[in-house]
């Protein structure tokens, strides 16, 4: 049976309600062609533009980032293995995992996202090797330095294989006693692009 | 085709990360939105979709005080502020099925992995605004359906009791095996 709430119509169901919002967000959108799959390319090339515009700072920014990534390191040595200090460095190897790319170093992405596994991954911070962090930071400064862009390079593509095997074979050695976090680790994701 | 119109509606991004936010803000003003709004933690995030009431929220996972999945619980509480049901973009770095898995059930909307782009932020959007999905609520969650299709091949037990699918009968395997093809 549906009854009617202010902001939303409930029908209620043995162990669940289905509840429909009265508002939302159709009466933004206004059909233009028959087919409802076309996008709008116009206003996507508008954005893509925009963000052309702004890609003059990129080089910058990607050179805070790894400012911040160093700093990250030395703190683990000032501060110590904690989980606190372990995650002021993983935040840091994250947002260059996520920006890398658009900041035109997919390669530096590539690095920081084994990066961001070794951390994430290794139960006890006590446990991390900072000779491999230290590989990888160095590496994603590198990769800057040396103005690598694309994703081609391949002494980079090389480097970045390389500290990918490593970070994955010390993680499966930490984790060989356990069988669930070997079959789920290195899944594929399923997120649609 | 749909003409999403940008100019009438108002965003919220929240990132700590100041050069992400500018980069979701420079898009959405490409698309034509022109209210955007910025917070740069969950915490700042809960207060400006309170003073907001924005139309759409977009947000990173990994923050601090409180991180975006918290941020969409706290959101997804029905009756505890103006607009429970307002569609949440996840946009993160974390792409694994587990952490993808775990958005959907504190109730975000749509899910989109960093590296950004022009196109697949915008056919999120278009997503929330032209197809919005029911929500449910059961003892254990509140958020968007989290079944985008009704399959009509698939034979087994229907976990929601009650209403017209309360069971779908299975067809035992052996029985399928024997099955003439």
């Amino acid at each position: 049976m549906s009854k009617s709430k202010s902001d939303a119509t409930v029908t209620a169901f043995h162990d669940h309600d289905v509840i429909v919002p009265k508002k939302n967000l159709k009466s933004f959108a206004q059909k233009v062609t028959a087919d409802e799959t076309e996008f709008d390319w116009e206003a996507i090339e508008r954005a893509e533009a925009a963000l052309n515009e702004l890609s003059p700072e990129f080089d910058g920014w990607m050179i805070s980032e790894c400012d911040r990534l160093e700093a990250a390191r030395k703190l683990l040595t000032t501060g110590g293995l904690s989980k606190g200090t372990t995650q002021v460095l993983f935040r840091a190897a994250h947002d260059i995992k996520g920006e890398g790319t658009t900041f035109g170093f997919p390669l530096a992405a590539r690095i920081a996202d084994s990066l961001c596994r070794l951390v994430f991954h290794t139960a006890k911070p006590a446990a991390l090797p900072l000779d491999l962090i230290d590989s990888h930071v160095a590496a994603i400064r590198a990769v800057v330095r040396e103005n690598v862009r694309g994703e081609d390079d391949p002494v980079a593509c090389e480097l970045a294989d390389h500290l990918r095997v490593l970070t994955d074979n010390f993680l499966k050695d930490q984790h060989k006693d356990d069988p669930d976090w070997l079959a789920e680790y290195g899944t594929p994701s399923i997120v649609p692009e | 085709m749909y003409r999403i119109e940008f100019n009438r509606l108002r965003f919220l991004v929240i990132d700590d990360n100041a050069h992400m936010r500018r980069i979701v803000r420079t898009l959405l003003h490409g698309y034509g939105a022109r209210e955007v709004y910025e917070a740069e933690d969950g915490a700042a995030g809960l207060e400006a979709f309170t003073s907001y009431t924005p139309d759409i929220v977009i947000t990173d996972w990994a923050m601090p005080i409180f991180d975006g999945l918290e941020l969409t619980s706290m959101i997804r509480q029905p009756g505890a502020n103006a607009n429970p049901y307002v569609p949440i973009i996840m946009l993160t770095g974390h792409s694994e099925k587990r952490r993808v898995i775990e958005a959907r059930d504190s109730g975000v909307t749509e899910f989109l992995c960093k590296p950004i782009s022009a196109r697949a932020l915008y056919q999120r959007i278009l997503n929330v605004v032209v197809n919005p999905r029911p929500f449910i609520k059961t003892k254990t969650f509140f958020g968007p359906d989290r079944r985008r299709n009704v399959n009509p091949n698939y034979v087994g037990p229907e976990r929601r009791k009650g209403g017209k699918a309360e069971v779908i009968k299975a067809q035992p395997l052996l029985e399928k095996l024997r099955a003439p093809t």
